[in-house]
């Protein structure tokens, strides 16, 4: 790996001028030995952080410092040095992640991602004995792992409840109070993965424990961005991810509220309560802890700006639809936009040769042809969830980022609409 | 290796794909065509509407043109099948086959095989309603249902007759009477009464769609 010395900067040509852009902090990246010249005129606009983001330097540094020098795992009761050392990074870890939603330590369990924290919440509620109803009520916008856990519970003896949600992707809270009866678990995300929505955690929570029954948050999209508090949510279990927000790939962590009784889907040793057993990720939950640190109320602040600015840029797009609500409900980096008469997969794909990254509902995009079911939940039309356009920002977001955006977007949008017979009729109707 | 141009290789596509993408042939309107198909639909993700003009003593496409509502692969394997047709006659591109319009293009990703099949289509309906119009081929049944090849199942993916929507097809005089298993009023009908209105858009023809569930 060579190191990069001095204040990183990227260089991009708009317009036949050169402008400098300030890009993320110092910090040891891998550069292109060889590149095309066509390829050396811009850098990457990356606007696709709700699918991963970039590692922050400061914790590439301290996984480093895991892997390489203090690469120990915590053992037995008498440790040696390295194995203390990383022993007490793990505990680190668990009091930052804890602190940060108001749980007790021992509450946080490291998983290896999102997924996983979702598999051991929910296979370990509807496998645990303590447990006697066989409803488990979900929306139908969650992530998918969420969506097919409960669908394979349907094939073991439960029976499921997916809750309609507005043109907004807010959950029908009647819907839920009334399908109550016989529930073992309820399972709702914080922020829609696609469209940004943020639920109103707090008043799911109230219902679900008022009726005794389990409720289980999916806050991977949201971790470390918008506030949460398991108390004040009434959250009994919680799933956060390390990648989203500049952590190492492959660590996550839930939460599991005292008293509540999983049953473990892995087999192994006791560590992690039992729940995840093996060789913990030392390197990654350090990571992870690192990257919580580093993200701060200022940057959503910002974030949250920056998203508002880029959703009146688009919007100003002709025949364009915001997916979504628009304000304190709404994920502080999160952008979803609709554009009639193109089709996302080709949008995607001009934008990439303009190295502009993005994502897509088309149906085209996604391996098994199917359109975005977020934007056919809120009541989309197949039109609008093939053309449905995700840009979501991080902390490292430029203004100058979302202007190039604003503006390839728009190009590219222009350029599918002048070869659309529907854009055509459109125009010739009005 | 940088990131961009990598979402091209991921889907699989060529450098042929990506160059009738980025510089799509013979794209847009014609306004003096003789003959105009759409096939496909818009909640698929994946439709295109041709336009062709002949030369009446040969048979031969003197132009065509095509617009897209689709994918890359969409676009692409439209802008290569004119651009194998044009001056051809109807009888030498009725050769072409889909499989063709792939292989000159390098080859498309499996899942991407039905725009070319799309495309192909396309042709055959634009050919097909060139000929009714030159009164060599009569609007009867068999007529009508191969026009309706072009007309897909926004759900599966695949023609109206494929995916058994179309229940009954009958022809007397102008007028077309079409039995078609979708709710009545439901996006689907809504959807696939205004595919089976265009794709027989230019024909002398009364169309009677009726939906049952």
């Amino acid at each position: 790996m060579r190191e990069w010395g001095g204040h990183w900067r990227i260089c991009c040509a708009v317009k036949g001028q050169v402008l400098t852009l300030p890009r993320a902090p110092p910090g040891r990246f891998n550069l292109p030995q060889s590149v095309a010249p066509e390829e050396q005129e811009r850098e990457i606009v990356y606007l696709d952080n709700a699918e991963t983001t970039r590692l922050d330097p400061a914790v590439l540094d301290l996984v480093q410092k895991f892997m390489v020098d203090k690469y120990g795992v915590p053992a037995g009761e008498f440790g040696y040095k390295l194995e203390e050392e990383a022993g007490e990074a793990i505990e680190r870890a668990r009091e930052t992640i804890a602190k940060k939603i108001d749980a007790s330590p021992e509450e946080v369990i490291f998983t290896s991602g999102g997924t996983e924290s979702n598999n051991i919440a929910i296979f370990g509620a509807a496998r645990s004995n303590y447990y006697k109803g066989k409803r488990l009520i979900t929306s139908r916008i969650e992530h998918t792992s969420i969506l097919r856990i409960i669908d394979k519970l349907t094939t073991q003896g439960f029976e499921k409840t997916l809750l309609d949600v507005d043109r907004q992707g807010f959950v029908n809270l009647n819907g839920l109070k009334t399908s109550l009866e016989n529930a073992r678990l309820v399972s709702v995300q914080h922020a829609n993965q696609e469209i940004g929505t943020l639920q109103d955690i707090a008043a799911i929570g109230e219902i679900a424990r008022n009726s005794g029954v389990l409720f289980h948050c999916d806050a991977v999209q949201s971790f470390g961005k918008e506030k949460i508090d398991v108390q004040a949510m009434k959250v009994d279990l919680l799933s956060m991810s390390s990648h989203l927000i500049h952590g190492p790939k492959g660590v996550g962590a839930l939460y599991v509220r005292d008293g509540v009784k999983l049953e473990p889907i892995l087999e192994g040793d006791d560590r992690e309560k039992g729940l995840r057993p093996g060789t913990p990720n030392v390197a990654g939950i350090a990571g992870f802890a690192k990257a919580v640190e580093l993200l701060t109320g200022d940057d959503a602040v910002r974030m949250r700006r920056l998203r508002d600015e880029l959703i009146e840029s688009l919007s100003a797009i002709p025949d364009s639809r915001l997916n979504g609500p628009r304000g304190e409900r709404r994920l502080c980096n999160n952008v979803n936009v609709s554009f009639r008469y193109v089709e996302g997969e080709a949008i995607l794909m001009h934008l990439d040769l303009k190295r502009l990254v993005v994502n897509t509902g088309s149906a085209c995009y996604s391996q098994k042809l199917e359109p975005s079911h977020v934007i056919r939940a809120i009541g989309g039309t197949l039109e609008e969830s093939h053309s449905s356009t995700r840009l979501s920002l991080s902390k490292w977001t430029t203004r100058q980022d979302l202007a190039y955006a604003t503006e390839t977007v728009k190009q590219v949008v222009d350029t599918l609409r002048a070869q659309s017979p529907l854009a055509r009729r459109a125009h010739e109707k009005k | 290796m940088a990131m961009s141009e990598t979402l091209a290789k991921k889907f699989g596509y060529t450098e042929k794909v990506m160059d009738h993408f980025k510089n799509p042939r013979n794209v847009g309107v014609m306004e003096d065509a003789d003959v105009t198909s759409k096939v496909g639909s818009v909640a698929c993700g994946d439709l295109i509407k041709l336009y062709l003009k002949f030369d009446p003593d040969r048979d031969q496409i003197k132009d065509i043109k095509f617009e897209s509502y689709g994918c890359a692969a969409n676009i692409a394997t439209s802008s290569m099948m004119t651009e194998m047709v044009k001056g051809k006659t109807i009888d030498e591109a009725r050769k072409v086959t889909f499989k063709d319009i792939s292989d000159t293009l390098g080859g498309l990703p499996r899942i991407k095989l039905h725009c070319a099949v799309l495309s192909r289509q396309g042709l055959e309906t634009a050919f097909l309603k060139y000929e009714a119009k030159r009164g060599r081929v009569k609007i009867d049944e068999p007529f009508v249902n191969k026009i309706l090849r072009g007309v897909l199942d926004p759900v599966q993916g695949v023609d109206i007759i494929s995916a058994k929507i179309l229940q009954g097809t009958k022809v007397q005089g102008k007028k077309i009477t079409l039995d078609l298993k979708a709710k009545p009023e439901s996006e689907l009908a809504k959807s696939l009464a205004e595919d089976v209105q265009d794709a027989f858009e230019g024909l002398d023809v009364e169309l009677d769609l009726k939906f049952k569930e």
